[in-house]
């Protein structure tokens, strides 16, 4: 394999990887303060993806207010599915708010098919971010490069956010110990819809840069990327946000590079993220970042 | 066990057999008398209570949430699938690459072995009887399966399971796509001999039941569920707990190949895009809505939730209300479906039976109790 080829391949691993971890974020706040698999995550990524094709493709939209759109409409179904598929289940079994959040991912996957139509549709790429920009003999696309930069900038947003600011301390506080944080005066139905926000905006982006990058959307987009996205979640270490940017960053690279260097396994492409998370369970259960839970008793 | 008195225990033998022979009579009965379409809603609810209980063991019994049903279906229809397909049939499947050579004619060194066989290998006779023994190793296999995947990931416990064997059915999928020349990849395996009719559905059904009462009764039973209500409690009390659970999720797994083995004889054409996820969230509706832990719950589920989606096919066909016509909708039916299970879980947890069973005591207290309120109810549980 030449360099050049080399470096096409590390810049693509670099996008995918990121966008893994844009999205996989979502799924590590969630479980890290509710202890509960958002399987609705990956739908809200396509719906994120859909929104955006719809104000720009089919309305002619701005990209810019399509964005806009795409992420506040993406955030607000979030929060409905928060607020009325999981808040009424939090004092229940946590079996039964897994099987309503499959419900729940099963239902928008459903309705997507009803209301955008089952048939995949083709997204028509802005030509400035498709223009090849040649850098010693290595043809670079905008949208490759900035796959990762947006993530970088909305990782370290999101960062500040969680341990610079008083809601961020609370959303902390809740993920150790949810109780004590309501006596202490939280409105924790309000940080964990907070919570809930922030990750579907991230699904969001990430969709609309999905949907960029492979330049398609269907109902059922969101269920493997989504799947993958939990899996680099717990490769880094659930509940911890960093593991799961580092988590998204390794997938992207397994999958990229395994390919690249056995192209005749590229079919397997997709079982590569769950042989690496039955290795990662029982290598090291908690993750990469992950701390050690003890059982309590 | 539940202090019922010797009258009572005649009652309910006599009642038992009374309702099976009207079951075998109205099995008799219905091939003649139903149409086609009712014959084959019929045989589905058998194949679902079959996967229902099967799922409900790994999962209410043992309180293991497991998502891979799907995959140790697929397991199931393609070793059947490929144990009933004539050398002559693959042959001609096979467009895209060739058949692995010795998948060609399966049964031939089972037959010369049998015949050469003596005392050793007599037995193996019984591998000429095609379908029902490709049941029994379908499900063999799918436990294999099981046992496999069960080892590393049942040490883990809850969530992880859940992804972990959500995993795995979505490998198993992968895997029958790209394995082309044992298993026609994408393509499926097509005019599968379509053996299977009422009898045998409901006959491994009766199987199933017995099996699974038969095993809830026993020891192991109450070992299941102790590890299901608290493990570290049931650890204390020296049961092996990850035995137990690998256990039962072995024995469920064999289920869920059985259940895919007649599903796909059923349908008589099998490809993998069949045992999508979807095909978990149904099994996980019948389980859910017949209620976690309870055998004739999943009965339940599996007799409502199949109905249910066959009736809901009318929200997709066009309907004309006098003068007004309302268009059908298509795909409306998966989303009336997935709203049901979002509500049932949200406002009845514990489903139609909760974690209760059918006994003839039950419902003799449950009817004297509506018709004198004032009695005690009848004996102590």
């Amino acid at each position: 394999m030449s360099l050049n080829m080399f470096v096409q391949h590390f810049i693509n691993a670099l996008g995918l990887g990121s966008l893994y971890g844009l999205i996989a974020i979502g799924y590590t706040m969630v479980y890290g303060i509710l202890r509960l698999i958002n399987f609705a995550h990956g739908d809200i990524f396509m719906l994120g993806a859909y929104f955006v094709f719809f104000a720009t493709i089919q309305y002619k939209l701005p990209w810019a207010l399509g964005v806009i759109i795409a992420v506040i409409g993406a955030t607000m179904c979030g929060l409905l599915v928060d607020r009325t598929a999981y808040r009424p289940l939090r004092s229940a079994p946590r079996i039964s708010a897994l099987i309503s959040a499959i419900g729940v991912s099963f239902f928008i996957q459903n309705l997507s098919v009803v209301v955008f139509s089952g048939i995949p549709r083709p997204v028509v790429q802005p030509p400035m971010l498709m223009k090849a920009i040649p850098i010693g003999g290595i043809r670079l696309i905008p949208l490759g490069l900035m796959v990762p930069v947006i993530s970088f900038l909305l990782v370290s947003g999101l960062l500040w956010i969680v341990y610079k600011t008083k809601p961020g301390l609370a959303m902390r506080s809740i993920s150790h110990d949810i109780e004590t944080t309501r006596l202490m005066g939280v409105s924790v139905d309000r940080i964990i819809a907070l919570t809930f926000a922030l990750g579907s905006a991230l699904a969001a982006v990430a969709g609309i840069l999905w949907a960029l990058r492979y330049p398609r959307v269907e109902p059922f987009m969101g269920i493997l990327p989504g799947l993958k996205a939990f899996i680099a979640a717990v490769f880094g270490g659930i509940g911890s946000i960093p593991g799961a940017m580092i988590g998204g960053l390794s997938l992207g690279f397994v999958e990229i590079m395994s390919i690249a260097f056995f192209p005749h396994l590229s079919g397997y492409k997709d079982a590569f993220a769950f042989v690496l998370l039955i290795v990662i369970l029982l290598v090291r259960p908690s993750g990469l970042m992950g701390e050690k839970q003890e059982e309590k008793i | 066990m539940n202090g019922t008195t010797g009258k009572n225990k005649t009652r309910n033998n006599l009642l038992t057999a009374v309702s099976v022979v009207l079951f075998v009579v109205f099995l008799s009965w219905a091939p003649g008398n139903l149409n086609g379409y009712t014959i084959r809603i019929l045989n589905l609810i058998a194949i679902n209570a079959i996967l229902g209980l099967s799922l409900n063991l790994i999962y209410g019994m043992t309180g293991m949430f497991s998502l891979g049903h799907a995959g140790f279906m697929a397991i199931g229809a393609y070793v059947s699938a490929l144990l009933i397909l004539s050398p002559q049939q693959k042959e001609l499947m096979w467009i895209l690459e060739p058949i692995a050579p010795w998948l060609l004619n399966l049964k031939a060194p089972f037959t010369a072995l049998a015949e050469k066989g003596g005392p050793l290998f007599g037995w193996l006779a019984f591998l000429q009887v095609p379908f029902l023994s490709s049941l029994f190793l379908a499900g063999l296999v799918a436990s294999l399966f099981g046992l496999l995947i069960a080892l590393p990931v049942l040490r883990l416990g809850g969530d992880y399971l859940g992804i972990a064997t959500l995993g795995f059915s979505e490998i198993i999928r992968i895997m029958i796509t790209n394995m082309t020349p044992i298993t026609n990849g994408s393509l499926g395996l097509k005019g599968l001999p379509s053996y299977a009719g009422l009898w045998t559905n409901y006959g491994c059904l009766a199987a199933v039941l017995i099996c699974m009462t038969r095993l809830m009764r026993s020891n192991f039973g109450n070992v299941l569920r102790a590890v299901r209500d608290d493990e570290i409690a049931a650890k204390t009390m020296g049961i092996d707990t990850f035995r137990a659970r690998v256990l039962a999720f072995t024995l469920g797994c064999f289920g869920g190949g059985l259940g895919g083995a007649l599903m796909g004889n059923l349908i008589t054409t099998i490809d993998p895009k069949m045992f999508m996820i979807t095909q978990t969230y149904s099994l996980l509706m019948i389980v859910v809505v017949g209620g976690l832990g309870s055998i004739t719950g999943s009965i339940v589920g599996a007799v409502l939730v199949t109905t249910m989606l066959e009736w809901l096919r009318f929200v997709e066909n066009p309907v004309s209300i006098g003068a007004f016509q309302i268009p059908g909708i298509p795909g409306m039916r998966m989303v009336i479906f997935s709203l049901l299970l979002i509500i049932v879980i949200i406002f009845r947890r514990e489903g139609i039976m909760g974690m209760r069973e059918f006994t003839w005591d039950w419902f003799f207290r449950n009817s004297s109790a509506q018709a004198e309120p004032q009695s005690k109810g009848g004996e102590a549980q």
